[in-house]
């Protein structure tokens, strides 16, 4: 079994000026071990949603990759209110944030979406009052 | 096109980054969301935009965009220029609207990002 390197950034809900210090940091650390570039955009958007997501809608979170030749998994835990219906969750355009933040270009209900067309398999598991939990894989060496 | 085109053309004053005006503009696009600009656009690509915040700087830079133009007039916060300027990522203002914007760098050659072409 090949190794694996992972990565893990503690991300904190509303922290909207740390947005984007997770995924760019996974970037770099994919570019550092050669990973093709491909690879690197599809989990650097990855990050970006799923950080984007706990900092809007959770207490507090985690957001992980696991590195290694042939994968990278991107994973996202919160702490948070969790997400009711997954299903309308998944809509393309479908977003529960609060006003302030879609006026910064946020919360346009397109960070599924985005994870979707991006990884080649996701889950998704929510509890409500509890949090949610995102797992996206990544394959190398698929188009 | 490059750059130093895309100033000429919409007459925008350089923020930060007037040692990369030679740099080259695979493609536009404009929009306000910063998920839209994640999903459709290609690295190399422009970004126009009326958004001001430090993310839109993040996201350019994590997307490989060539540069970002913010139009009507939007001025970013000192500390948001301060951090493009750290990213070598090039920070142009115009005054035109977005739709002009647009408009005049197609009429100059440019084109948008092909919706769907890189996953």
């Amino acid at each position: 079994m090949s190794e694996e390197l992972v990565l893990e950034f503690q991300v904190r809900g509303l922290d909207f000026a740390a947005v984007g210090e997770a995924s760019g940091g996974i970037k770099r650390a994919l570019q550092q071990v050669g990973m093709e570039a491909s690879v690197v955009r599809r989990a650097a958007v990855c990050a970006f949603e799923v950080e984007t997501n706990i900092v809007i809608h959770a207490t507090r979170g985690v957001v992980r990759a696991r590195i290694s030749p042939e994968r990278v998994v991107v994973e996202a835990e919160d702490e948070g209110p969790g997400i009711p219906d997954l299903e309308l969750a998944m809509q393309e355009g479908y977003s529960t944030a609060p006003a302030y933040i879609r006026e910064m270009g946020f919360g346009a209900g397109m960070g599924f979406a985005n994870m979707k067309r991006c990884s080649d398999h996701m889950e998704v598991w929510s509890e409500v009052g509890k949090g949610t939990r995102v797992r996206l894989l990544i394959e190398v060496g698929k188009p | 096109m490059y750059l130093r085109d895309v100033q000429r053309i919409l007459k925008a004053e350089v923020l930060c980054g007037e040692d990369l005006l030679d740099r080259e503009v695979v493609a536009g696009f404009g929009c306000d969301l910063i998920s839209d600009s994640l999903f459709f656009a290609t690295p190399g690509t422009l970004l126009l935009t009326g958004l001001t915040h430090l993310q839109v700087i993040r996201a350019a830079e994590l997307m490989e965009f060539c540069g970002v133009v913010f139009v009507r007039g939007k001025r970013p916060a000192e500390s948001v220029i301060d951090v493009a300027r750290q990213k070598r990522m090039p920070l142009l203002l115009t005054r035109y609207l977005m739709f002009d914007s647009c408009g005049l760098l197609y009429q100059a050659g440019l084109r948008g990002c092909r919706a769907g072409e890189q996953r």
